[in-house]
């Protein structure tokens, strides 16, 4: 008799706890309000990235195409991966010595795992990270970037 | 009672003479067969397009998601855009295979639901054919697709679709009894098989408030095992995603997999119209029997609708269930079905029976 | 073509044949391969073989110095990342003797615990999918979003943060930091509500994980399942009681056992430790004292020679870090525990005469993360 009860309790217990899992899908069903998909591609214009978003290394140009880059070398000895590439060169400073500038500070973006010690590591704060976060090519040699601009100097004291 | 539903049978006989006074009895015989074939065709062609789009709506607002929304507005034309993706795939040809079932195995799973959507009553007059013993023509017919489901599973020279279509296999002879066995309630009840009978018995009440009890314990034993006839929901072990990569159609690709795939929702279409047809009414609008005024405002609504919208919301429960739960095990379907399932049929028949030599129903 | 040769011969009467799950199968969550024998459906026989995703992160950390190896290991087991970093810092930080600042210990913990409930709702929405409840895919998955968000805000990544270096954080916490954790606890404690409905009550998930996969307390210790998978053998192996660091010891949690020994169990220790996680951010979140992020270290971090080992409890087990150091600015050898490699071990124990379908649960419930298995 008692295993009777059990088979009917059992199915009873069966049924209601069905129906407690169907309640919840349903109450999402008939709420599509809590749907919390961002529609991508639409919404570009107002998304908004975090300030802190790693999106790509890059060398901070001010309004006068400066940057603060020194060529230390310090991002590159950092980098775990040889994503950095400082190509220095070496011009006449003002009191007559030699001094060093950038030439090119190469960033290969495929190599890049976004670790953030490149630009931790910076002694003067001249590499900081972007929103952009778009990073498709077409081409894996459009991956390597040349991060200071055509024409930039270096920021007078900076160095 | 008498109702002002529109009957289709003064428009299909309309065509039948005309037919016959254009052409010989035998070639208006061919015509009409042909006419009919087409419309079943574009049906069956709309039906699985709109049940593959709705079935991804519904689990993505189950899902708390948007689902499709980037082919024409809300995303309609997703699943034209699909067909086409799917008539220009390879079709492609397995190493070892059996050429012959390998190939055949689709068209039977479609045929055999293509034939049993012609014994359905979609609105007065509205049938292809009114068989006498239309449920037992339905159920024979809707269990052939799992030859096909065997012979997929068997030719296609795959484990895992072996795995899945013995699985198949084994559910589906389980569960063949339970869907006959909840219909057979029914049957008990209106005392004939015939679908157009069974619809207009219907008029003064559906069978589901007109058997109360064993009735409603029919309709749910019904909607369980047909879902599992169906290969859907909690009971998709002969696809079971998760196990075995995608069961019995692993191997398919292409055409062939839309076929497969359009019969998985046809064969839903089928047995949520069977419901609908022999629990709720069918296309008979929802009457009160002394509520005068309230059916005559029902009756506004045409039977086509009717019968449409009573579908829609069977479907619509077998696809809750499907995104509500977990699958079963092989072992535990088959315990659901004899020892849970099959008594409670048993005892219910004999409750029906009952209920109807006592006269306890309305 | 060399295991294929090893394979136990199965005799004909047996009819044994095997399948080949993975390295593409939907339920084994990467690319792990096992070679199942079955009699029917009946699992008889059942060899992992790893490797897919070899990356080599032991021999890389070989040549990196001690804050790059942050990075890779990160890569380990991606959903514990934060915490793999933890013991990584937490080890050169022993090593080299520095009292690190309450106030990194309070962020670390507080990034660990979070951590570990977005693993473990990740786990949640891929355990109900392996048995088949797609929907609870998607609720696991949206629910950690916000875990991810906050992430983002503060460390600038939404998955591999690399936030941890030796001697503290790469940066101070965001403002909006405590404000957005006080407001993804309350949501999410009303959510975790949906997943005890949807699937920890559903007799259909009962049936499918009760007395499926049974470990009993003795086989979990001489396999070594450690985390929550081995806390469901009742076996109390938790690094955080045992061998308490960061603010562990100060913060009242429980450690959660359970005695039925099977997926179920398993199962329910996650649930609650999702339960115990929050209980631990509630008592710090609101108390971070304030201070400096990091401990000044020197630019060129030497560890003195000699062998270290540090543990710490990832969001599936323990995790250890073993590092033999000759004094240079990198690591002679270093090696890591990992807690997903013993618990794939154990599988084939739990599986042997088991279905399939118990096999998928079974995988599930002990949580693998393949290129931890891999490394």
């Amino acid at each position: 008799m008692n295993s009777f009860f059990k088979y009917f309790s059992d199915i009873f217990h069966g049924v209601k706890s069905l129906l407690i899992g169907m309640s919840v899908t349903g109450r999402y069903f008939f709420s599509p309000g809590q749907i919390v998909t961002q529609q991508y591609p639409e919404n570009r214009k107002d998304l908004q990235m975090f300030e802190r978003f790693k999106g790509e290394v890059i060398l901070i140009h001010d309004a006068n195409n400066q940057h603060r880059c020194n060529g230390c070398g310090i991002c590159e000895n950092n980098c775990p991966n040889g994503s950095i590439e400082i190509i220095s060169a070496r011009v006449p400073g003002e009191d007559g010595k030699p001094k060093r500038i950038i030439d090119k500070h190469i960033y290969h973006l495929g190599m890049c795992t976004f670790c953030g010690l490149c630009v931790k590591n910076c002694p003067s704060n001249a590499l900081g990270f972007s929103q952009e976060f778009e990073h498709a090519v077409f081409d894996r040699s459009k991956l390597n970037k040349v991060l200071n601009k055509p024409g930039s100097s270096i920021i007078k004291g900076v160095e | 009672m008498t109702f002002n539903i529109y009957d289709f049978t003064s428009f299909t006989t309309w065509i039948d003479q005309s037919l016959n006074s254009l052409m010989s009895p035998t070639l208006a015989l061919i015509t009409e067969m042909v006419i009919i074939g087409v419309v079943f065709l574009l049906f069956y062609a709309v039906v699985g397009l709109f049940l593959v789009y709705a079935e991804r709506k519904v689990c993505a607002f189950m899902q708390n998601r948007v689902g499709p929304n980037r082919v024409g507005p809300y995303g309609i034309f997703q699943t034209i855009a699909d067909f086409i993706k799917l008539l220009m795939k390879e079709l492609v040809y397995i190493k070892d295979s059996d050429k012959l079932l390998f190939n055949i195995a689709p068209f039977i799973v479609i045929i055999a639901s293509f034939m049993a959507l012609s014994a359905i009553p979609f609105a007065k007059g509205l049938h292809a054919i009114d068989f006498d013993i239309g449920i037992l023509y339905v159920i024979a017919v809707s269990s052939l697709g799992v030859v096909g489901i065997l012979l997929a599973g068997w030719s296609s020279n795959n484990k895992y679709s072996l795995i899945g279509a013995m699985r198949s296999g084994a559910q589906i002879v389980s569960y063949e009894l339970s869907v006959g066995l909840s219909l057979l309630t029914i049957i008990v009840l209106a005392g004939t098989m015939q679908f157009s009978e069974i619809v207009e018995m219907q008029s003064d009440g559906w069978f589901l408030f007109k058997g109360h009890i064993p009735a409603f314990i029919a309709f749910v034993v019904f909607l369980i095992s047909s879902t599992a006839e169906t290969n859907r929901g909690p009971f998709d072990l002969a696809e079971a995603e998760s196990e075995l990569t995608a069961g019995f159609h692993t191997e398919y690709s292409g055409i062939k997999f839309a076929f497969f795939f359009l019969a998985e929702y046809m064969n839903m279409f089928l047995v949520a119209s069977i419901a609908a047809t022999v629990f709720l009414g069918g296309w008979m609008p929802f009457h009160i029997s002394g509520w005068a005024g309230f059916n005559t405002i029902m009756d506004y609504i045409p039977p086509f609708v009717w019968y449409i919208g009573k579908t829609a919301f069977v479907i619509w429960l077998m696809m809750w269930f499907k995104w509500t739960f977990p699958r079963l095990r092989i072992d535990q379907l088959l315990t659901l079905e004899w020892k849970y399932l099959l008594p409670i049929n048993l005892v219910n028949i004999l409750l029906m029976a009952f209920l109807v030599l006592m006269h306890w129903h309305f | 073509m060399k295991e294929i040769v090893n394979l136990p011969v199965s005799k004909p009467e047996e009819e044994e044949y095997h399948i080949n799950m993975g390295p593409q199968h939907p339920s084994t969550h990467g690319v792990l391969r096992l070679l199942v024998s079955l009699q029917g459906e009946i699992v008889k026989n059942l060899k992992p073989h790893c490797g897919y995703i070899h990356r080599g992160i032991e021999k890389m950390c070989e040549k990196d110095t001690y804050p790059q190896i942050i990075h890779l290991t990160d890569r380990m087991d991606y959903l514990s990342s934060h915490i793999n970093n933890h013991a990584v810092c937490l080890l050169v930080e022993k090593a080299l003797e520095i009292e690190v600042p309450e106030r990194v210990q309070y962020i670390r913990t507080i990034m660990d615990e979070l951590t570990r409930i977005q693993s473990h709702q990740l786990w949640w929405a891929s355990f109900g999918m392996d048995l088949g409840g797609l929907t609870c895919f998607f609720y696991g998955l949206r629910d950690r979003e916000m875990i991810l968000d906050i992430w983002e805000e503060t460390t600038g990544s939404r998955f591999l943060q690399s936030y941890n270096c030796p001697g503290g954080v790469m940066q101070d916490i965001h403002p909006n930091f405590q404000k957005k954790v006080h407001v993804f606890l309350k949501t999410f404690k009303k959510k975790i509500k949906d997943y005890e409905k949807i699937l920890s009550g559903n007799v259909i998930f009962e049936q499918r994980s009760k007395g499926v996969g049974m470990l009993t307390k003795e086989d979990a210790i001489s396999y070594g399942i450690t985390g929550p998978s081995g806390r469901g053998s009742a076996w109390s192996c938790d690094i955080r009681k045992t061998e308490p660091y960061s603010m562990y010891s100060k913060v009242h949690f429980n450690e959660v056992l359970r005695y039925e020994c099977d997926s179920y169990s398993r199962y329910m220790v996650r649930m609650q430790e999702m339960y115990e996680s929050m209980n631990i951010i509630e008592q710090l979140i609101d108390n971070i004292p304030a201070g400096d992020y990091a401990a000044r270290m020197k630019a060129v971090i030497k560890l003195p020679a000699g062998e270290y080992y540090q543990r710490v409890e990832s969001a599936r087990g323990e995790l250890g870090v073993y590092v033999v150091s000759d004094g240079n600015k990198t690591p002679y050898r270093m090696k890591f525990r990992t807690p997903s490699f013993t618990n794939l071990s154990v599988l084939d124990h739990l599986s042997r005469d088991m279905k399939i379908a118990d096999l998928v649960a079974i995988g599930g419930s002990l949580d693998l993360v393949i290129p931890d298995i891999d490394r």
